[in-house]
């Protein structure tokens, strides 16, 4: 077996130092390793986003990197941005707009939207869309997950307006 | 899907990546590993060992060097999406990256990965031809240029020999307008037909296609005046998405409507 390499990073705000086997892609350190299994294996062949979490701020696919890549990183799952009773505005758009119906899309989509919101906080339905094109949902629900992002836009919004007020 | 055994070295200088490459012979630099994991992870490649080059200093950026603009060949696609100097200097690039694959995909995607990777598929081949591009190899005998119609050599092949690594992009900040138009598959975003143009500010006008062959080439017909039956379909692909007819018809919609825009 490949020799295991020291790695140390953050997930959701906790410093992890551990041997990984260098095949370990990012994905299965995080299900596997560390039980976050929010984040989902969807078509394992970089396409469909089911696996998208935050390396250092930007949205990047887990199943197309190996753990070892985000050594001295920090990552970001969908565990780490809300929580019950304390949603992130993305969480609670889709809860409101009905943005899932399997779910299992559901975490990627909130990921790469929360990417999208960080650098545009008012995007047009067409850079929606766009920021959006390397997630798949197959329950084909793409008006109402536009709706969600749409939803959590406007209330990042009154909460920036609340706090100048 | 797991992908075979290799041992993994993470290095911080050119100089140590090319040592590397000479004490493993089949080993595979890895930048961004957005054409090399998938690829592993088919178990169509297996290198015995990845030599992480994504975080040498110096590699990543864009600058102007008096006329040249100098990419460091692990700038991401999404730098270069966002880059003020491509936009103002050379705007085929920043339209070029927004169309690759998706954002998840640029964010860690580089031009010096996807260049060295020579899919037929690629967007920048198109452009770095039109562009009169040059690319800077090194090995540890030194450093070469070659001109991009040197580079790309066949399907997944470049100059890029056994022990080199590509470092650079060297392109003339001479452009006076270009355009880049992709008929995309619809999954993966890669080009069935790109065409790019570029009007050069000494009045020449250089064209280039990929998607449609083995690797990407001129458009000499176009270049000199013609706009239609560009390419023959006996020189193109075919596969279940596009037939080499059908990828030849494109290719004459695609510069026409390069062409309206430059």
């Amino acid at each position: 077996m490949a020799d295991k390499v020291p790695i140390t990073l953050t997930v959701n705000g906790t410093k992890h130092s551990v041997h990984v086997e260098p095949r370990t892609l990012l994905v299965q350190f995080l299900r596997e390793h560390l039980s976050l299994t929010g984040t989902h294996v969807g078509c394992d062949t970089s396409q469909c986003g089911a696996c998208t979490v935050h390396l250092d701020g930007m949205a990047v696919k887990s199943c197309t990197m190996f753990a070892v890549q985000a050594d001295g990183s920090s990552v970001t799952t969908i565990e780490g941005i809300g929580e019950i009773g304390h949603l992130h505005p993305l969480q609670q758009g889709f809860w409101e707009m009905h943005g899932l119906q399997c779910g299992f899309c559901t975490p990627g989509m909130i990921m790469s939207a929360a990417d999208l919101l960080q650098h545009n906080a008012k995007p047009s339905e067409a850079e929606i869309r766009h920021a959006l094109e390397g997630n798949f949902c197959r329950c084909t629900g793409y008006h109402n997950i536009v709706r969600a992002v749409q939803h959590a836009s406007g209330q990042i919004q009154n909460q920036a307006q609340a706090a100048d007020d | 899907m797991y992908t075979a055994e290799f041992d993994y070295k993470k290095v911080s200088s050119v100089a140590d990546a090319l040592a590397a490459l000479k004490a493993h012979p089949d080993a595979k630099l890895l930048a961004g590993g957005h054409s090399l994991i998938p690829t592993m992870k088919l178990r169509l490649a297996s290198p015995s060992a990845l030599i992480d080059v994504s975080s040498i200093p110096g590699l990543k950026g864009i600058r102007l060097e008096g006329d040249v603009i100098v990419i460091g060949a692990m700038t991401t696609h999404r730098d270069i999406e966002h880059s003020s100097l491509l936009k103002d200097k050379c705007p085929i690039l920043p339209e070029q990256a927004a169309l690759i694959g998706d954002p998840m995909v640029r964010n860690k995607g580089t031009i010096g990965g996807s260049l060295a990777h020579a899919d037929p598929a690629a967007d920048y081949p198109a452009s770095m031809l039109a562009l009169g591009a040059k690319m800077k190899i090194e090995s540890s005998s030194g450093a070469r240029v070659v001109t991009a119609d040197d580079f790309f050599v066949g399907m997944f092949q470049t100059a890029v020999a056994e022990g080199e690594m590509l470092t650079e992009i060297h392109i003339p900040a001479n452009t006076k307008s270009s355009a880049y138009e992709k008929f995309a598959h619809p999954a993966s975003r890669y080009a069935i037909v790109g065409v790019a143009v570029v009007k050069h500010a000494d009045g020449t006008t250089r064209a280039a296609l990929t998607g449609a062959g083995a690797s990407a080439v001129r458009l000499p017909k176009l270049e000199a005046g013609s706009i239609s039956s560009l390419v023959s379909a006996a020189d193109l692909l075919s596969d279940n998405f596009a037939s080499a007819e059908y990828r030849a018809h494109l290719v004459d919609v695609m510069a026409k409507k390069a062409l309206a825009r430059v």
